[in-house]
């Protein structure tokens, strides 16, 4: 049941994309870190929740044609790298776009999707993919 | 107290399919079973969207254009849908997790055909006017299932709308609700079954219209209104045709009924399929209009509701998020190929 557990504890990044701010020096990650790299000890016990913005543009991008069983209904489909609006680079899954017409710099925001399931009787994945920007 | 929607957000996947291209494939003249049920196409789910992710999104548009409310003043959250991604396991909490409301409220997925989104309004009114909570949030939402070759292939559709219901800040006030219920079997699945099954014919005039009906003509007499006194009126929408005649039974015009009339474009999307006509007609309402709603779930009942949009509507940041109108641009259409594909009823080895 370790996969349910895992499940559970990244829901707020998943859905949310919930990262972490370091109370020292402001500074941003996602996935979430306990300590910051930058302030290190200065900023221990200081790092707090941060939720990232859930728009940003398209930093690099590349398709993929060769997927994994959980995405095999959606070949071939494009994975991105992110810069979000507030500066921080993610990547994710590309969903409802024209392979086509995918730029960098192309406006993108987070959206909730199923990522994948444990079988038909497992628990089913949700978390963030990017959809071009309405 | 009045006690109204504050605030909502709907939305519909953009892939479709044509009633011409499902006929294709059983051999049946499709052109015209869309001119029969009066759809022109019907939308689908990418394979990663569901009751889940539809009504995730529905909500987050619904929060993004009531930037001042604190999710945490959030109180209820109620889902209704037939097609919930889990038999046992919430689609409420997630939607709750999404939109930030936990762990202070409570939550539960509805049933009740294609009329639990409405309930779920009833409920959060209620829940809001007895001050037991200062917001609830409804949604109805759907992935519905129509069998391969069955006549509910050509509608059965999805999408979703998400509706805050409160006191403070209402865009639109809820006047009156009442509803017409009883036990009749038009329309059915059973536990574990895949596909519903319906009573063809009597799906009509005992069941749909009966119940619409009843519960209109009751509205009518506790307002002492008739249809020339609403703007607007919303209808369930099992197909275009149903609507359209219930519409003039009851003494409205089609013009009345055009601004929350979405199934001729995106199919029936069953719980879904008032609430995003009522979001229809909202993101073009003004300051005064009054909207006439009465939704339908087979089994079967009815909930009607008499609304009037408040001045309240012009400060709303209905612009924080996409109206109908662009939601529904840019659509894909696929064939039943790639259809079936996107449904899982294709076979695929272990």
């Amino acid at each position: 049941m370790s996969a349910v557990a895992k499940e559970w504890r990244e829901i707020p990044a998943r859905y949310n994309l919930e990262g972490s701010e370091c109370g020292n020096c402001g500074r941003k990650y996602f996935p979430k870190r306990n300590m910051c790299p930058h302030c290190r000890r200065n900023g221990f016990g200081k790092m707090r929740p941060y939720d990232v913005s859930k728009k940003g543009k398209i930093f690099t991008f590349s398709i993929i044609h060769d997927a994994p069983e959980a995405n095999r209904d959606l070949k071939p489909y494009a994975v991105a790298m992110v810069r979000t609006d507030d500066g921080l680079l993610i990547s994710g899954q590309l969903t409802d776009v024209d392979l086509a017409q995918i730029e960098i710099g192309m406006r993108v925001r987070a959206v909730l999707r199923k990522l994948g399931d444990a079988g038909p009787s497992g628990i089913i994945h949700y978390g963030f993919k990017f959809v071009p920007d309405l | 107290m009045d006690v109204g929607i504050v605030s909502y957000g709907a939305y519909v996947p953009r892939f479709r399919i044509k009633p011409e291209e499902i006929g294709r494939v059983w051999g049946v003249d499709g052109v015209g079973m869309g001119r029969g049920l009066r759809i022109e196409e019907k939308a689908v789910p990418s394979p990663d969207e569901d009751v889940i992710t539809i009504s995730a999104e529905a909500a987050r548009y619904m929060m993004d254009r009531v930037p001042d409310v604190n999710p945490q003043d959030i109180g209820a959250v109620y889902v209704g849908s037939e097609s919930h991604p889990y038999a046992v396991k919430p689609t409420s909490g997630t939607i709750a997790e999404v939109i930030k409301a936990t762990p202070a409220l409570t939550a539960a997925d509805l049933e009740f055909a294609c009329k639990a989104g409405t309930a779920g309004i009833q409920m959060c009114a209620g829940l809001v006017g007895s001050g037991m909570i200062r917001y609830g949030v409804a949604i109805g939402a759907d992935t519905s299932q129509g069998a391969p070759g069955d006549a509910l292939e050509y509608s059965a559709s999805a999408g979703g709308a998400a509706f805050l219901i409160g006191s403070e800040k209402i865009i639109a006030k809820i006047n009156k609700t009442l509803s017409f219920t009883t036990d009749t079997p038009d329309f059915w699945r059973r536990e574990g079954q895949p596909y519903p099954r319906h009573g063809g014919r009597f799906t009509g005039d005992p069941a749909y219209f009966r119940h619409i009906t009843s519960a209109a003509k009751m509205m009518f007499e506790e307002m002492g209104t008739a249809p020339e006194d609403y703007n607007h009126a919303v209808f369930h929408q099992p197909n275009g045709k149903f609507p359209e005649r219930v519409a003039k039974t009851l003494g409205f015009t089609p013009e009345q009924i055009k601004n929350g009339l979405l199934t001729p474009y995106i199919g029936n999307t069953y719980s879904g399929a008032v609430p995003i006509g009522l979001s229809g007609v909202l993101d073009k309402a003004k300051p005064g209009d009054r909207i006439f709603v009465v939704s339908y779930g087979s089994g079967a009942g009815s909930d009607a509701f008499d609304i009037t949009v408040t001045d309240e509507i012009k400060n709303y940041k209905k612009e924080n998020a996409p109206t109908l109108d662009k939601v529904l641009e840019n659509p894909v259409y696929i064939d039943y190929a790639m259809y079936a594909k996107y449904k899982g009823i294709i076979i695929m080895p272990e």
